[in-house]
């Protein structure tokens, strides 16, 4: 009896050993996971943030809080997705919101407006359009990124630049897909607005 | 208030560059294109503008951040 009892204790104790075993090896894997997409991860952030600084600090705060709650990910699901609504929510806790500044000003220009632009702007006014593309700067193109308002931008940065689906940014960003589709037609026009200030000195 | 066919197919680039029309809405848009020059360059340049923003806001991460992310990961004990 004395030794049944031993067994089913070394028989819990070996099971509990496995459980343990089988976590931390899930655990590591997940973190290598996580780790391999950092630089897709950082290369959102750093337009979803401010400056480089604080996408530094979102990142390194997004991967504390991936690290300790990597039980809620959902194996099989999109890993990228789930970091940036991490991301995205600590974004929002930061207090980031508060300048929320809704655009609501009439947006004249249609989709064609930044070439024609730039177009006018070119001396002989009839070029290959791979070279009015040229016009525009890496610099100006960020700096144009950053004048679009927040939420117009946020949309963009998802879609455009990190390559996510309508439905995976609007799990991101917690709004629904049809919002996301209106803020990124509304957010590009704003985007070639800025882009032609930048470009060419128009006054909107 | 009656839009021209250039305005029309105006209205149409993202949603037709997006893949997001229907079949006979994607099929008007490409018979005014293949017809318009004048359209036809302007979603050219939004294709070629789309890659290059994307290119140009691509901004490599800094070396040493990604030693302090690893640094976060939980140690084995």
């Amino acid at each position: 009896m004395a030794g049944n009892v031993a067994v089913m204790a070394d028989e819990e104790a070996g099971r509990n050993a496995l459980r343990l075993a089988t976590e931390a090896r899930d655990r590591v894997r997940f973190e290598e996971d996580v780790l391999a997409l950092s630089d897709q991860v950082y290369r959102v952030a750093r337009h979803l943030a401010g400056s480089r600084e604080e996408a530094e600090e979102l990142v390194q705060e997004t991967y504390a809080r991936a690290f300790r709650s990597w039980r809620s990910f959902t194996p099989g699901t999109n890993l990228r997705a789930w970091l940036l609504r991490i991301l995205t929510n600590l974004n929002i806790d930061r207090g980031r919101r508060k300048q929320r500044t809704p655009d609501t000003q009439p947006l004249e220009e249609g989709d064609y407006f930044l070439y024609n632009r730039l177009e006018e702007a070119t001396a002989d006014g009839n070029v290959e359009e791979d070279r009015v593309v040229e016009r525009l700067s890496q610099d100006g193109i960020v700096e144009a990124l950053s004048a679009v308002p927040h939420d117009f931008r946020d949309v963009i940065v998802l879609v455009d630049i990190g390559d996510f689906s309508y439905q995976d940014a609007a799990n991101i960003l917690d709004i629904p897909i049809g919002t996301v589709m209106s803020r990124l037609h509304r957010g590009r026009r704003i985007l070639k607005r800025e882009l032609a200030e930048t470009a060419v000195g128009e006054e909107a | 208030m009656t839009e021209t066919p250039c305005e029309h197919c105006e209205r149409m680039m993202q949603p037709y560059l997006d893949r997001v029309l229907s079949v006979s809405e994607q099929a008007e848009a490409e018979l005014h294109l293949a017809d318009c020059e004048w359209c036809a360059k302007r979603y050219r340049f939004e294709v070629k503008l789309r890659q290059y923003v994307r290119v140009a806001a691509s901004e490599p991460m800094p070396p040493e951040l990604k030693e302090k992310l690893a640094a976060l990961r939980t140690p084995l004990t």
